[in-house]
């Protein structure tokens, strides 16, 4: 794994840490690594532009979960669910989703599940996300590079 | 034999009686069209609270526009995925609720094998494919290829790894900065725009590879305006779509062309929304002239997520009495 890659730096609030990436692979490794701290009922509520790279993000918790198979985008669908892994992965996508008149009822039903929630675009509905919420920002800073902000890591 | 078929996997509510799985009696959309254009191209809530709502009326509407009562159908078919499990749901128990009314079969379909039925309904052009057939689904949520060897059996090719070509279309144009829907104005702008302005590397994978992956293209566009800005001038903009719509058009007519060399067939059904573009519709004419291969696309109202498409596949099942239970229930992926 290639941690060694990656710059760490740790910012004063507790919990919050920045991670760099140089590569597609690297954002994936990330994922993987992350999945590790995933427990049961765990929200991830991920932000970043378009292109930033939030599904491979994902797409690395799923194989720290041990899910096989690729993991798509769900920006069409909204929820694509997971399992078989070591816990059901609910995979959700709002960019399709317009804030202000968004019914949560069906959202909250995956939220509070016993498998792990990740949420991508979660800004629009940060109002529902429990308060142990784990959110992580993603920002193009490069061809290849990505700054990874993330919060609320038990670690 | 005349089929009701619903269709609520995404964001339209559809319903259409057809007769034996070809003619068309009448197809109702209750499209979110308007609003999508509205709040640029986005859903102002999830989905099935207004697939609730548009429901019944849009039956109603259908059994109306072909003078058909609820009691003459020989049979109800619905989707059952891949799709958003709460709005697949809103069809799939009203399709139940129809079937236990009324003692008609109840037939439960794939939404991908219904988008290929496609083809089948009455259009302009009457002709239609031959078993086998490749068959490409493009739309904003499906990339897949199949070796179609009858109405039922599918065998699955390739299907997208993260991004469907559609999505790719729809995150460009707001990338862009253009608005709803994103996919038609690429399509539009693209036309009088250079397709060789911008290289951009084509996902083939690997070749003879079958799979799709749309998700580095989108990303190679957000470094392209990174690395020069937002397009200054409609000229540039008109560049940048036409390159970008290139590479895409590229990748889907050099995999269909592979999956009919892998599977030694002449004939292709290409389907979905995406199947509407016309650089596509150009580039598979000319892959046509080119070689031994015949295209099929159904008719561009057909294309999109319909209730026709479903009954016309449904009917087939239902000739193979492949029937559902009364407990079957939403698929949101099915590979």
């Amino acid at each position: 794994m290639g941690y060694k890659l990656l710059r760490r730096e740790r910012l004063k609030r507790p919990g919050h840490k920045t991670l760099y990436t140089e590569s597609e692979q690297e954002t994936e490794r990330l994922g993987e690594r992350l999945a590790r701290g995933l427990k049961k009922g765990s929200v991830v509520a991920l932000s970043g532009e378009l292109g930033a790279g939030k599904t491979t993000l994902v797409r690395g918790m799923a194989r720290g979960l041990a899910i096989e198979g690729y993991v798509k985008s769900p920006s069409f669908t909204i929820v694509h669910i997971y399992s078989g892994g070591r816990l059901p992965l609910y995979h959700i996508d709002l960019y399709r989703i317009a804030p202000e008149e968004l019914n949560t009822f069906e959202l909250e039903e995956y939220v509070w599940s016993e498998g792990v929630c990740v949420i991508e675009w979660a800004e629009k509905i940060r109002h529902i996300l429990p308060e142990d919420t784990i959110y992580i920002n993603i920002t193009h800073e490069g061809e290849n590079r990505r700054k990874i902000e993330m919060e609320g890591f038990e670690r | 034999m005349v089929l009701l078929g619903i269709e609520t996997s995404c964001d339209d509510t559809s319903a259409a009686l057809v007769r034996n799985g070809k003619e068309v009696l009448s197809c109702v959309i209750a499209s979110q069209d308007t609003l999508h254009a509205e709040y640029g191209g986005v859903v102002p809530e999830l989905a099935s609270r207004r697939h609730t709502e548009s429901i019944v009326p849009v039956v109603e509407k259908a059994l109306k526009g072909a003078s058909v009562e609820l009691e003459d159908i020989d049979g109800v078919g619905v989707t059952m995925g891949p799709g958003l499990p709460g709005s697949l749901l809103v069809g799939i128990a009203f399709a139940k609720a129809v079937a236990y009314a009324t003692g008609k079969p109840l037939v439960a379909a794939n939404h991908l094998k219904a988008h290929v039925h496609a083809v089948f309904l009455d259009g302009d052009d009457k002709e239609t494919p031959a078993f086998p057939f490749v068959a490409l689904v493009v739309s904003g949520g499906h990339t897949s290829l199949f070796l179609v060897r009858d109405h039922i059996e599918f065998q699955p090719l390739g299907h997208t790894r993260d991004d469907a070509a559609g999505e790719a279309f729809d995150k460009v144009a707001k990338l862009l900065g253009l608005g709803y829907p994103g996919g038609v104005l690429i399509d539009r702008l693209a036309r009088r725009g250079n397709p060789g302005a911008v290289e951009f590397k084509r996902p083939y994978i690997a070749k003879d590879n079958l799979e799709f992956s749309f998700s580095g293209l989108k990303t190679a566009v957000l470094n392209h305006l990174k690395r020069h800005g937002t397009p200054n001038t409609e000229d540039e903009l008109m560049d940048i779509c036409a390159s970008f719509q290139e590479a895409v058009v590229d990748v889907l007519t050099q995999k269909i062309l592979w999956a009919t060399e892998k599977t030694d067939v002449r004939g292709v059904v290409v389907c979905g929304g995406v199947a509407c573009n016309l650089r596509l519709r150009e580039r598979l004419k000319e892959v046509e002239r080119e070689r031994d291969i015949k295209t099929y696309i159904p008719e561009p109202r057909y294309c999109s997520d319909n209730g026709a498409m479903v009954a016309a596949y449904a009917y087939h099942l239902l000739r193979e009495n492949m029937l559902a239970n009364m407990d079957v229930t939403a698929i949101s992926t099915i590979e």
